[in-house]
């Protein structure tokens, strides 16, 4: 076990790195999540008052976009130096690879959710502040089951040749049941007066989600890996 | 869990791509303290054997044994004895030549990695340019350094594709020392090369590919590149007579 996360712990550290002197993926990443906000705050606010539940949408549809975006490069740039075959090679458990990625992909996905939920919150009036506790824990358990079935996906597709079409059409079908329960919890939270039993409940969901999800990508990575 | 092998048996394999054959049944034995090269020209299957012999590939039908065991059966224990040096060099641009020996380092849970690494930058002659990114080295330069990186576990078995590309002759010359040294260390060297040049005197077995079929081993590296264009040039045209025209397949 021990073995399991020091290579998960080094395989983030390294991709945290690498980003950091790029900056590549975090830029358009964000750039694009706040342009899809903007973007829906003309549409969806008329006169400084945007559509009821609206704000809980857009952030979960901007994440979403986003994190596939991110997705894609960060698998784009294992697969441009085939290092992902470097690291296929590691005397390690393999899903720990997919541990480390995971990991790097919800430190940048947490980075985008940083920029987002002060700029939905001005634009759409929504009171993120409001449970803080709640938002935290769906931002959180919403992220980490989009993030989970997202890392499988691109870094199965990575030798695929419309590997950047595949990726969208093949994760969310699958990961709407998170993006649904992520809005409506907080939409739950959003509320003149939050409704913490609702979010509560949609967490609980989440989190079931994120079990089934992150134990089906452990099992399955390696075999799916193996070319 | 520690595991060694001196005998490397590749048994009957074939691989498929699709509906593609890219090797047929080859069957070759290296053992601890040999240098084998595969030869052929472009197409012929080298990679492709070498991917399998690194477990990266599952053979189609057959097996590989190292020692007593096989790839599923020694799991990743088998990969901690394991180095490749592919045509692509498996290492990131934004790091520094250091940092990206030191990942490796880490992530093969090996001691002592920094002392390992600077040992590793000094043997490739990039201890001055240790932490300059390596977006900004020469092809030589990467290759020099990735070689440190399929070294720097010590593995048993070796596997190289083209490992002289780029390399100018010191470097080139350098390399042949440091798998000369290899071999007397008892490690299996296997390379996949075109450089004739160099690996002539180099190599103690030379396997033959060609359209993924072995064509030929042959324990001695001696006349080497008039036994290769003889080999491949046959079996060129036997193709043709087979398949009744006049173009050859030729060496690259």
């Amino acid at each position: 076990m021990r073995q399991f996360l020091r290579v998960a712990w080094v395989v983030m550290r390294k991709d945290l790195t690498v980003e950091m002197r790029s900056r590549e993926i975090v830029y358009t990443t964000v750039f694009f999540a706040a342009s899809c906000v903007l973007v829906f705050a003309f549409a969806l606010v008329r006169e400084g008052r945007p559509l009821e539940d609206a704000a809980a949408g857009i952030l979960w549809i901007s994440i979403a976009f986003a994190g596939t975006l991110g997705l894609g490069r960060t698998f784009e740039r294992e697969r441009h130096t085939e290092t992902l075959r470097a690291l296929m090679l590691a005397p390690s458990d393999r899903p720990a690879i997919y541990v480390g990625k995971l990991l790097g992909i919800l430190a940048l996905l947490a980075v985008v959710e940083a920029v987002l939920i002060p700029m939905i919150g001005v634009l759409f009036h929504a009171p993120f502040m409001g449970s803080p506790f709640w938002l935290f824990a769906l931002l959180f358990t919403g992220t980490v089951g989009f993030a989970s079935v997202g890392t499988l996906f691109a870094a199965m597709l990575v030798r695929a040749r419309s590997r950047d079409v595949l990726l969208p059409v093949l994760l969310y079908p699958i990961t709407i049941p998170v993006i649904i329960a992520g809005v409506r919890g907080t939409a739950a939270i959003l509320q003149a007066t939050p409704d913490e039993p609702m979010a509560r409940f949609w967490v609980a969901l989440l989190l079931f989600f994120d079990v089934v999800f992150v134990t089906l990508s452990l099992w399955t990575f390696e075999p799916l890996m193996t070319e | 869990m520690s595991f060694d092998f001196d005998r490397l048996v590749v048994d009957d394999v074939s691989r498929n791509f699709g509906r593609r054959r890219a090797l047929t049944r080859v069957s070759l034995t290296c053992h601890g303290g040999e240098i084998v090269g595969l030869l052929g020209p472009n197409g012929a299957g080298k990679s492709t054997l070498l991917a399998i012999l690194s477990t990266l590939l599952a053979p189609s039908s057959g097996v590989v044994r190292y020692g007593a065991a096989d790839a599923r059966t020694a799991g990743h224990a088998l990969r901690a004895r394991l180095g490749l040096l592919g045509h692509d060099l498996y290492l990131y641009p934004e790091l520094t030549a250091r940092e990206n020996l030191e990942f490796f380092a880490r992530l093969y849970g090996l001691a002592g990695p920094r002392e390992r690494v600077t040992q590793a930058l000094t043997r490739a002659g990039l201890a001055e340019r240790a932490d300059d990114m390596v977006s900004g080295f020469s092809r030589g330069m990467r290759q020099r350094l990735a070689l440190e990186r399929a070294l720097l576990h010590a593995p048993r078995l070796l596997l190289l594709d083209e490992p002289f590309t780029g390399l100018d002759d010191a470097s080139g010359q350098a390399l042949v020392a440091r798998l000369r040294g290899l071999r007397h260390e008892g490690a299996i060297v296997v390379v996949a090369t075109h450089d004739l040049d160099l690996a002539e005197g180099l190599l103690d077995k030379v396997a033959v590919l060609r359209d993924g079929r072995l064509l030929q081993v042959s324990d001695s590296a001696a006349s080497l590149r008039d036994r290769y264009r003889e080999t491949i040039q046959a079996a060129a045209r036997t193709a043709d007579h087979g398949r009744g025209g006049a173009s050859a397949g030729r060496p690259s």
